[in-house]
This record gives structure tokens, sequence and C-alpha cells, in this order.
């Protein structure tokens, strides 16, 4: 097991090689679909224009992502007197916000994105160019993983609703694993193969 | 509420002890066998400290059967405040979202759709409510195929039935969260097909169906799935499918549907049985 301290420089995120449990440290920010489509579309693809607002936001979320890493999490969140309070955060599926990573990587300089199921070909050649690694969590393990938020420092775009909002974590010995490296390695890609062969042998058989 | 607590926090007791034998069937040193060796930490603590043990606590459905003449308008208004109050007390996550407007509703209930209710009638004076909660990643990769289809060389038959099964599990791979369970309809419309897919999955793991010979077919394409190696969470494994459930539906001549509804490993299911002035969890 090895431990990661966000935000990432290039060597580190270079010597992560696919199968390696992390623990992460540091900060995250929670993304997922209305997310990656707001920065995608207000801040790269600049198809809308931005309110004031989203560009306060927009250079807050600059600095937490330099470096560090993005979340596929729509998590539950209590708010109470003393603040937020997580109580579940597991990964979303990411594959849905393959048609944005790889553009929102190169402009933030996203190190880490975390989520579950992998991600396609074009995340896969950002965490090359980046350079930038996939971190899969465990689905569904959500108690688990909010056990590893120890405080809830920001949050921005709360009106596209609590699991669409974009969370600034700190997150303590959060759990890991490699899945594509910044060397263009995927176990997605490994698995996915080698179950398309033993599919297409059933299906002929 | 309580039916709602419990729904979302207490994975079933089935599911738990599939989960703990697929975990010692891995292989030591694995992601595979690591990944399930924190699910059943999760189920663990989710259930001590009574958190909703996936933060994606779905679309809730309820199943309600209710005595024959009841009027169901009173279930409805209870079913729906009942599920306000588990959002504000952070059982449930607020999925409830306008697909016109965008705007979340911010407690589940929104429509028709949030949440699915379908009732059914039955000559007892017991009131029954099966509550299931599904995420929306497996929901996502659940899908319907139309026989024959010769993509997959599959016919109008067992073996077609059997293929299309297998396609769905292999091309989900990693994203509904196996090892899962796949509830199946053969036959019906399409309406008809996915809501009796997704009911099959009320079923308890291990209870065997009604006739014998689908018994049999469950269990082999249980196994067939299982040797694509997809593996927990896509990680490559022994275990993608902890179990098959199978359900046949009349059909149109000209139609033949196959639908396939995936759950993910969290399968959320708990039954409340309403008699007299009791109720009781099973």
């Amino acid at each position: 097991m090895k431990t990661i301290v966000l935000p990432l420089n290039e060597a580190a995120v270079k010597a992560l090689k696919v199968g390696e449990v992390v623990l992460l440290q540091g900060k995250i920010v929670t993304a997922r679909d209305r997310a990656h489509k707001w920065l995608y579309e207000t801040f790269i693809g600049k198809k809308t224009p931005p309110s004031p607002e989203d560009l306060v936001a927009y250079e807050r979320i600059k600095m937490c992502l330099a470096g560090g890493a993005i979340y596929h999490c729509g998590p539950i969140v209590k708010e109470s007197k003393d603040g937020w309070e997580v109580i579940a955060a597991g990964p979303t599926t990411s594959e849905r916000e393959e048609p944005y990573e790889a553009p929102i990587m190169q402009h933030f300089s996203v190190r880490a994105v975390i989520g579950k199921g992998g991600m396609g070909k074009g995340t896969l050649r950002a965490c090359q160019e980046v350079p930038a690694v996939y971190l899969h969590a465990v689905g569904g393990a959500a108690v688990v993983a909010a056990k590893k938020v120890k405080r809830v420092l920001e949050v921005f775009k709360l009106n596209f609703g609590m699991p669409e909002a974009m969370w600034v974590f700190e997150v303590e010995d959060f759990p890991a694993i490699v899945t594509m490296d910044a060397q263009g390695e995927s176990l997605h890609e490994e698995v996915f193969r080698h179950s398309e062969a033993l599919f297409c042998k059933l299906i002929s058989g | 509420m309580e039916l709602i607590r419990l729904t979302a926090t207490d994975l079933p007791g089935d599911v738990e002890e599939a989960l703990r034998q697929a975990w010692e069937r891995e292989e030591e040193g694995s992601p595979a066998k690591s990944a399930l060796m924190t699910i059943l930490e999760n189920v663990k603590m989710a259930r001590k400290d009574s958190l909703p043990l996936c933060q994606d606590t779905g679309v809730a459905t309820f199943y309600v059967t209710l005595p024959h003449r009841l009027p169901s308008g009173p279930v409805v208004d209870l079913i729906r405040k009942a599920v306000r109050e588990a959002t504000r007390l952070s059982y449930l996550r607020p999925n409830a979202v306008d697909s016109l407007t965008e705007v979340n509703t911010s407690d589940n209930v929104g429509g028709e759709t949030f949440p699915v209710l379908e009732f059914a009638y039955h000559e007892k004076p017991s009131i029954v409510v099966d509550l299931l909660l599904k995420g929306g990643g497996c929901e996502n990769v659940s899908a319907q195929y139309t026989l024959p289809d010769m993509s997959l060389k599959a016919e109008r038959d067992m073996e077609g039935v059997k293929k299309s099964i297998l396609h769905a599990v292999f091309r989900a791979q990693g994203n509904g969260c196996p090892p899962g369970i796949v509830g199946v309809a053969v036959g019906g419309d399409r309406a008809k097909g996915y809501g009796a897919a997704k009911k099959a999955l009320l079923r308890k793991i291990g209870e065997k169906p009604e006739k014998e010979e689908v018994a049999i077919w469950e269990e082999e394409i249980r196994k067939e799935a299982n040797r694509l190696g997809i593996g927990p969470m896509g990680f490559g494994g022994r275990t993608t499918l902890l179990g098959v459930h199978l359900d046949f539906l009349h059909r149109h001549p000209a139609s033949f549907f196959v639908s396939v509804s995936y759950m993910c490993w969290a399968c959320r299911r708990r039954r409340l049985i309403w008699e007299g002035e009791r109720g009781a969890f099973v």
C-alpha cells in the first residue's frame, strides 16, 4: 500500500502502476454528470458564457484541481450547525464522463481521476499526456469511503442538487486501486479483451 | 419509514452470505478479493451505524399488495410522506430530477416515477409492501433484446435467451457493480418485460423457481457468466454474478423480448407485512 499526498507532482504520478493500492491524503473534488458538462461547456468549449458567480467558482476550482483529483461521486451530505457531514460517498460509474474527461484533465492539470468501472481511450491518452492516473474506488462501499472524509471544505454549484454539486473533501487514507496509469496500461482494457474472447467462444459454441 | 431505513442500511442476509462465499472463492491478494473484503466491511458498518450502505439509493420502488376493495390513495400518501421523511433524515439521497428543468426536487418525490408505486390485490386481509432500492449505475446497464438477434447468433429459444443475458453481462463489464444479480423476463411487451425483470430481483438468492427446468437454466447461465472472468468491480475474477432469476411472460407471436435487469451487489430489498394492527419485516 502506498500513501499519496495531493496535489501530486509529475514524478509521483508516473511512478504509479496498474494494480497498486493507494491511500489518498488531501483535497479531492467531486464532479459527476452536470459538473463535467458545465466545466466543459462554460470554460473549455465556451459554448455557454459564464455568470459572474461561475467565474468566482472557476478560480477556486482551478486551484483545487491543479495537480489534484476529481472524484466521480454523488454523495449523501447532511447539513448540521457545525457544517456539512458526509454520510455516504462511494464512486459513481465513470464512463458517462468520457466525452468530457480528457479536455478537463488537460485544462485543469488533473493528476488523478477517481471513480468506478474505468474509462475509455480518450481518458487513457490524457493519463499519458497530463500525466495522470485513474483510481478505482469500491463501488457501493459508501460508508467506508465516507469515513475517510475528514471535512467538507467547500461546495460549488449546489443548485445542481446534492448529488451533482461539486464538493471539496479533505480525505485521509482514502483507499483506491490504480487501474489506468500514465504508461498507458489499463486493467479495464485487459479484462474487456479477455472477457470478449470468452464471450465470443461461448456464443459460437 | 422504518421499511425505508432498514432497506437502505441493512443488506439482506442471503445477499451478504453470497458475497461472503464469493470472497472465499477469489484468489488471495487479488484486487477482486480486496474489493469483496471492503464490500463486506461496508455492509457491516452500514448496518451497525444505520447508514445507507451505498450513496445511490436509487429510485425507491414499492410493490404494494392490498386486500380487495381497499383504496390505494391513502397508501400512496403514506409512502410519499415516508419517502420525504427518509430523505430528510439522509437514509435516501435526493434523486428526483425534473427532466425538462433539470431541477432536483430535493425530497425524492416527483410525478409518477418518484417513488415508483405498483399495486396488486389479493384475497387476504394483509397488506404486503416490498421495497427495492436499485441504483442508477446498474439500471443503466440493463438491456432488452429482440430475438432473433443474429449479431449474437441468438434465436428464439433458451440458447438465444442465454446468449442475450451473457451479452448484457459482458457489455456491463464493471459498470453495474458486480458481483451482481440479473432479473430476466422472457416475453411480454417491452414495458412489461422490463417491469417483470426488475420484479424478479425480489426473489432471494438461492430460492428456487417453481419449475425445475427453470432452476437448471438459471444455474447454467450463472455459471457461464462467471466464466467470462469480469469479476468483482470488473477487476477480473471468479464471481461476476451471484444469481440469475428468470421469469416467463406470455408474448405476442411476433415479439420475443429478453429483458435483463442488472442489479448491483447492493441488492437492497425488504418486505413489510401488515396484518391487523401489527407490521413485521421479512
